[in-house]
């Protein structure tokens, strides 16, 4: 694995995580290289969330060796982190707006707080307004988080996680909760995220239908929505992580996954009836 | 019972862990002043109205009680003293702390606790602030400057609440007495461990609301254990806290 961590941009080798006495990242171990998406599928409770997290270092790891932009980052410090986190976009489970500050000052929120992605304040307002725009909220700016529904909060998230341009951009469960045709339009976003900014994305999700978007799915900008990629496959490389209980049990393409004999990886496949 | 007491005491821990982070903090930038006036302004104005009302009726309460064994030994003169003493030693830092404790630790575990929950301490560090810095030192610092100065309200206001009992109400001495009394009473040793105690207590509560707070988990029901448990906790340290002082200072 040392020799490839060079070219990664996110990997994890043989990474634990206990809380107590329960292990909930098992010995996991994965490689994302530049450009590429990963999927990564769970059930409840496997792990999905704590993984995310602990590629952030909002969670230490208590084995096993991180890597980002090709650096090893198990030992960073908090300060080291902040630089990392400051090359990184995120959008929470929950959100994670900060529900006493406008939309506008959300979004900004990074840049202000961010040393190494301080700017002028008008170059600050621009791409604020920019980024709002690309998730079609521009109108938005000076409403508070209450004011929104949860599809335009998660949104809002989105164009918080893609201000800084990012060379990676974290996605905890984006359309959770979500009716079908709002989860479709913020995996639309994600993917518009992908191949206008050209960033390496993580989509953490219980859905197997957001993977298969992720992958069957490209942004046409002359037409400014999502259209079906070519068949040969020559779109950006999309692969799929499967946790249970912790533990990494698939990790491969979509069509491996389709025909996983393992039950458990095979029941994100299926579709109901 | 190693098990019994582990929780606990890495609990303990964890507490000192993050009031030596705060503390390291309010020398280290950067300074959030705006939230520490928004904190002021919650804690000192917020909390004025029931710490007056708190000190003006122990004060008034305590020249009541304190009227018939006065009688009894034949020295009401002395009761402005008294009030003064008890006021200014104990129940003014120890009645403000606890009602601060009711309505800000409570508010800091509740406020914190729920961005915990919703992730937006998390969203916090991953965007560049460090969430001591943030939340935990502008509420310290802001606590350790408000609850003195309560404390010296409540106290003014207590004694202002004897006098009335003890003169226009029962007319136990006279205006110039009660007074005069209350102020020659009072030492330097008084004035210090009245001043002191706030200052201690304003840590203590400030550090409990927000630890409690940052480490809140299970939604909602989560944010109200959070918060019980901060009040309790405030509550039980101020009165631990005060005999410990108190001690020091009885035997100086």
């Amino acid at each position: 694995m040392a020799g490839t961590q060079d070219r990664s941009i996110l990997a994890f080798d043989e990474v634990t995580v206990r809380f107590d006495d329960r292990a909930v990242l098992d010995r996991v171990s994965f490689e994302l290289h530049r450009g590429e998406s990963l999927v990564l599928l769970g059930e409840a409770g496997s792990g999905k969330t704590v993984l995310l997290k602990s590629a952030l270092g909002l969670i230490k790891a208590d084995g096993g060796r991180i890597y980002l932009f090709g650096e090893d980052v198990t030992k960073a410090t908090e300060q080291q982190w902040y630089d990392l986190r400051a090359r990184m976009g995120v959008l929470f489970q929950e959100g994670g707006l900060f529900d006493s500050l406008s939309i506008e000052d959300n979004v900004a929120y990074p840049l202000l707080n961010q040393e190494t992605l301080r700017c002028p304040e008008e170059e600050m307002a621009r791409r604020v307004e920019q980024s709002l725009e690309f998730v079609e909220l521009g109108h938005t700016l000076e409403k508070f988080p209450s004011e929104l529904s949860g599809g335009m909060r998660r949104r809002v998230g989105i164009a918080r996680a893609i201000v800084t341009e990012p060379e990676l951009l974290l996605y905890d469960s984006p359309t959770a909760g979500l009716d079908p045709i709002t989860a479709a339009t913020i995996m639309a976003l994600i993917i518009k995220g992908r191949d206008v900014r050209r960033a390496t994305t993580v989509i953490v999700t219980h859905r197997y239908q957001d993977g298969e978007m992720l992958t069957r799915y490209r942004h046409d900008a002359s037409l400014g929505h999502v259209v079906p990629a070519a068949a040969n496959g020559s779109g950006p490389r999309t692969h799929y992580v499967v946790l249970r209980e912790g533990r990494i049990v698939f990790d491969g393409s979509q069509a491996e996954m389709e025909t996983a004999a393992d039950e458990y990886v095979a029941n994100f496949v299926r579709r109901p009836g | 019972m190693l098990d019994l007491i582990k929780g606990p005491i890495l609990t303990f821990q964890e507490f000192v862990l993050l009031a030596g982070r705060a503390t390291r903090g309010i020398f280290r930038k950067p300074y959030y002043w705006p939230d520490v006036f928004t904190q002021m302004d919650l804690i000192g104005i917020g909390s004025l109205p029931v710490v007056l009302l708190t000190g003006f009726f122990s004060g008034a309460v305590m020249a009541l009680q304190m009227s018939r064994a006065l009688q009894t030994y034949g020295a009401t003169s002395q009761i402005g003293q008294i009030v003064a003493i008890t006021l200014v030693r104990e129940m003014g830092p120890v009645l403000t702390a606890l009602m601060v404790a009711g309505r800000n630790s409570s508010g800091m575990a509740s406020e914190l606790g729920s961005m915990k929950v919703t992730e937006q301490i998390d969203a916090m560090r991953a965007l560049g602030t460090d969430p001591v810095m943030k939340l935990v030192k502008p509420r310290l610092i802001a606590t350790a400057t408000m609850l003195p100065l309560l404390t010296i309200l409540a106290d003014f206001v207590g004694i202002f609440g004897g006098w009335i009992v003890a003169c226009p109400l029962l007319g136990l001495t006279s205006d110039a007495q009660y007074w005069n009394n209350s102020w020659r009473s009072l030492e330097y040793n008084d004035i210090t461990q009245g001043l002191l105690k706030p200052f201690v207590f304003a840590i203590v509560l400030s550090l409990v609301g927000c630890f409690y707070g940052m480490k809140t988990t299970g939604g909602t029901q989560g944010v109200g254990l959070a918060t019980t448990q901060a009040v309790v906790v405030a509550s039980v340290w101020v009165v631990v806290l005060t005999f410990l002082i108190g001690r020091i200072f009885v035997s100086m």
